[in-house]
C-alpha cells in the first residue's frame, strides 16, 4: 500500500464522518460535519484535505453509510454494519452487543470474535427508534441537541407519552407543555419513548452482555443511562462512539 | 349457454388469437435464440416463449369465456379440479394481481380501492383485485364476469371478505371452503368436514354449470393435477444442482400454469419440456448465474414489483435464489393428491397448505430446502400483506440463526404494493447481510 496511514469515510444520512488510523488501527485524525446535500463533492473535500494533513497522498479508503457508492476514490464501499462491527471490535477487543443509533437508522450488530458479524437487526420503515426522534422534539422545543440528554437527567419526574411516532409525539409534546407540565419531565418521557423502542429491537436480536452503544445519540447520556434501565444490562459507550463507523472503514482499508 | 358467444369464442381464441400468439411466440423464440449477453445472468430459458404463450392465451380465452363456458373465480389454494371436470373457465385473482404488479399496475388499483374506503393494511392482492374490479381496469385486456365464486380459507382470512366484497358486487352465488388449520397433521374429523364442503360446492357448482359432474372426468382431470404437480417438483428439483440451471425468480414466473392451469393437460406437457430444458442446461453446462458463488432460500412471497431490480442486485454478488418456500408450497403436497379418490384426497391435500400449517412446520420446510439445495443462508421477506404468511418469521429466523446457525434476514416489503417498499433500506439490508456471508 505504500502508506502507513488508512481513511475511512461515513456517509451518514445526518453526518459525514472521515478517520484516518495509523498501521496499529490508532485513531490519527478525525473530522466531523454535517452532511451536505452535495454529499459527493464534501466527500472527495475531506478526503483530500486529510490526505494533505496527514502527508499520505496514496492512503486507502474504504467508504460506508447511505452515501458510500459516491465516493469514487474508495477501494471499496462496505456497509456501516460490517464496519460498525470492526470499530467496535477494535474497541473492546471481545464479542458484544453493539447497539448504534444513528439519525435514521437504529441497529443492533451481534459481533464475534474477531470482529464478524453473526448477526444484524434494524429498525423498519420509522425514525421513532432513532437520533431523528430526538433531534425533531429537541429543535421543536428550541433547545440545542447536546443540552437535551442531561435536561432528561435532572430530575426523577417523567411524563410518559404514549405514541412511538415521531410527528404524533410531538403533538402529544405540544398538549403537554400547554397543560403546564415542566420540560425536563416531558424531555426524560421523550427518551423513554425512544430508548423503549430501542430496547425491544435489542431484546429481539437476542442482546447479551457486554452491550456497547454507538452512533451519534451514544454521546447523549440519557439514552445510555435509560437503555442500561430498560435492558437490565450495562451498556458502555467507546470512545467516540460517533466514529465507530468510519473506524471500521479505516481498519478495512488498512 | 349462448351460440353466438360461443361462435364469438372460437372466432378470436382458436382462429384469430391463436395464430397471433403463435406468432408472437415464433418471434420471441428467435429473440431468445440469440439473447443479448447479460454480465451476471446466464441466458434466459428457451420456453419462456412458450410460457408467454400460454398466460396470454389463459387471459384470452377469459376475454371471450362469458357466454361460452361458466366462469369461477376462486382462490388460490382453492380445490379446482371439480370445476375443471365441469367446465368452468377459472380465474385466480391473486394470479391476476401478481400480473399487475409486474406490470406495475397494482399502486394504481390499490388507490382505486383505497378511494373506496379499504383501508391500507388490507392485502395489496385483495385492494388490487378490487380496485381492477372497481375501476373496470386490467393490464389483461377483459377479466370475464364470474358466475361462481369460489373462497377456500387454506390461504387466509382476507379471502372471506375479499369474497363478499365480489359476491355482492357481481351478484352470483360464493361457496365458502372453510379449511380448520392443521398443527401437526390433519384429523380424519376435518379431512371429512372439509370433504362434506367440497361435496356441497360441487352440487352448487353443477347447477350453475347446467350439468353434472362425470366421474371419470374428475379422475381425468385429477390425475392431470397429481402430473404436472410431479413434474413441478422435479423442476423445481433441478436447482438442487450446483450450479443451479434456474433461479428461484425463474420459478415465481413459471409457477403462473401450476397455478392458473392445474388440471389442465398443457400444463403437463409445458412442465415437461422446462424439465427437458433444465436437463439440456445441465448437460451443456448452462447456468442461471454467470458466477454462482451463494445461495439462499427464500420465505414467502415474491416482491413482484421488484423481481428484475432483486434478481439483478443478487446476480451482480454472484448469489442464486435456489429455493423458496412458495414455490415448493405448490409441490410438496403431490404425494397427498390421488386421482383414484379424487374428493376425498383433494379434502386432505387442500387442507395441508402451507398457509394452514403451524410456524414449526413452516420452519422444517426452510430448513429441509437448506439442507437439501445446500444453501449458505435464508431471505425471509416480511410481507406487509401477508400476515399469515410473515407470522412468526421473527422466531424462525431466531432459530435459524440460533440453533441451527443458519445465516437469515428479515426483508421487509410487500408483494404488491410499492409504496410499502423502501429501495435503499432494502438495499442496505441485503448488502450487510451478503456482507456477513462473504466474510
Amino acid at each position: 500500500m505504500g502508506s502507513t496511514v488508512a481513511l475511512g469515510i461515513d456517509l451518514g444520512s445526518t453526518t459525514t464522518k472521515l478517520v484516518a488510523v495509523d498501521a496499529t488501527g490508532a485513531l490519527v485524525h478525525h473530522s466531523v460535519q454535517s452532511t451536505a446535500p452535495t454529499m459527493a463533492q464534501q466527500a472527495a473535500a475531506l478526503v483530500a484535505q486529510a490526505r494533505l494533513d496527514l502527508g499520505a497522498p496514496d492512503a486507502p479508503l474504504v467508504a460506508t453509510g447511505y452515501g458510500r457508492h459516491l465516493v469514487q476514490d474508495a477501494a471499496r464501499q462496505v456497509t456501516e454494519i460490517t464496519c460498525h462491527a470492526r470499530g467496535v471490535f477494535h474497541a473492546t477487543g471481545q464479542p458484544c452487543t453493539l447497539i448504534d443509533i444513528g439519525g435514521q437508522d437504529t441497529k443492533v450488530i451481534t459481533i464475534g470474535a474477531g470482529g464478524k458479524v453473526m448477526s444484524f437487526a434494524m429498525n423498519d420503515k420509522c425514525a421513532a427508534g432513532t437520533g431523528r426522534f430526538l433531534e425533531v422534539a429537541a429543535q421543536r422545543l428550541q433547545l440545542p441537541i447536546d443540552a437535551f440528554g442531561p435536561l432528561a437527567l435532572e430530575g426523577d419526574a417523567e411524563e410518559p407519552l404514549s405514541s412511538t411516532c415521531v410527528v404524533f409525539a410531538e403533538s402529544e409534546m405540544i398538549s403537554l407543555l400547554a397543560r403546564g407540565v415542566a420540560l425536563a419531565p416531558i424531555v426524560r418521557g421523550l427518551h423513554r419513548s425512544l430508548v423503549r423502542r430501542v430496547a425491544a429491537l435489542a431484546r429481539g436480536a437476542g442482546a447479551q452482555a457486554p452491550v456497547l452503544l454507538s452512533g451519534g445519540v451514544a454521546r447523549n447520556p440519557a439514552v445510555r443511562a435509560l437503555l442500561e434501565a430498560e435492558l437490565g444490562l450495562a451498556v458502555v459507550v467507546p470512545p467516540h462512539p460517533q466514529l465507530a463507523g468510519a473506524w471500521g472503514a479505516a481498519l478495512l482499508a488498512g | 349457454m349462448s351460440l353466438l358467444a360461443s361462435a364469438r369464442y372460437h372466432l378470436n381464441v382458436d382462429l384469430i388469437g391463436n395464430g397471433f400468439l403463435r406468432y408472437e411466440r415464433r418471434k420471441l423464440e428467435r429473440k431468445l435464440a440469440n439473447p443479448r449477453p447479460h454480465p451476471h445472468l446466464g441466458p434466459p430459458l428457451v420456453t419462456a416463449a412458450e410460457l408467454k404463450e400460454l398466460i396470454s392465451r389463459h387471459y384470452l380465452k377469459g376475454r371471450y369465456a362469458s357466454g361460452h363456458k361458466p366462469v369461477a373465480w376462486v382462490t388460490s389454494g382453492a380445490p379446482v379440479e371439480f370445476l375443471q371436470a365441469l367446465g368452468f373457465f377459472l380465474l385466480y385473482p391473486e394470479n391476476h394481481g401478481a400480473v399487475c404488479g409486474i406490470r406495475r399496475k397494482a399502486e394504481e388499483y390499490c388507490s382505486a380501492a383505497e378511494d373506496l374506503g379499504y383501508s391500507r393494511d388490507i392485502c395489496s392482492y385483495a385492494r388490487t383485485d378490487i380496485g381492477s374490479v372497481m375501476t373496470g381496469k386490467t393490464p389483461v385486456g377483459t377479466l370475464p364476469r364470474p358466475d361462481l365464486l369460489v373462497c377456500c380459507t387454506n390461504i387466509c382470512q382476507t379471502v372471506l371478505y375479499w369474497y363478499r366484497v365480489l359476491a355482492e358486487h357481481f351478484g352470483c352465488p360464493l361457496v365458502i371452503i372453510d379449511t380448520p388449520f392443521v398443527y401437526d397433521s390433519a384429523s380424519d374429523h376435518s379431512v371429512a368436514y372439509v370433504l362434506r364442503q367440497i361435496e356441497q360446492a360441487v352440487e352448487v357448482a353443477e347447477r350453475v354449470a347446467g350439468r353434472s359432474l362425470e366421474p371419470d372426468k374428475l379422475r381425468q382431470v385429477t390425475q392431470l393435477s397429481r402430473d404436472a404437480v410431479d413434474l413441478w417438483m422435479q423442476v423445481l428439483e433441478r436447482c438442487r444442482h450446483r450450479p443451479a440451471p434456474m433461479t428461484a425468480f425463474d420459478a415465481f414466473i413459471q409457477l403462473a400454469p401450476i397455478v392458473e392451469m392445474r388440471g389442465e393437460d398443457f400444463a403437463v406437457g409445458y412442465y415437461q419440456r422446462l424439465l427437458a430444458a433444465l436437463d439440456q442446461r445441465i448437460a451443456d453446462g448452462v447456468w442461471a448465474l454467470k458466477d454462482e458463488r451463494l445461495r439462499l432460500v427464500w420465505d414467502n412471497l415474491p416482491i413482484w414489483h421488484r423481481m428484475r431490480w432483486l434478481g439483478e442486485r443478487f446476480a451482480e454478488r454472484g448469489v442464486a435464489l435456489v429455493a423458496s418456500t412458495y414455490t415448493n408450497a405448490w409441490g410438496e403436497l403431490a404425494p397427498l393428491i390421488d386421482p383414484a379418490h379424487p374428493l376425498e384426497s383433494g379434502a386432505r391435500t387442500y387442507l395441508h397448505a402451507i398457509l394452514n400449517r403451524s410456524t414449526g412446520h413452516k420452519l422444517n420446510v426452510i430448513k429441509g430446502l437448506v439442507s437439501d439445495y445446500q444453501a449458505d443462508g435464508v431471505v425471509l421477506h416480511s410481507d406487509r400483506s401477508c400476515k399469515p404468511y410473515s407470522v412468526g418469521q421473527i422466531d424462525q429466523r431466531g432459530r435459524l440463526v440460533g440453533a441451527e446457525g443458519v445465516p437469515a434476514l428479515l426483508l421487509e416489503a410487500d408483494h404488491n404494493d410499492p409504496r410499502s417498499f423502501s429501495e435503499e433500506q432494502v438495499a442496505a439490508r441485503l448488502d450487510a447481510f451478503l456482507e456477513i456471508l462473504e466474510s
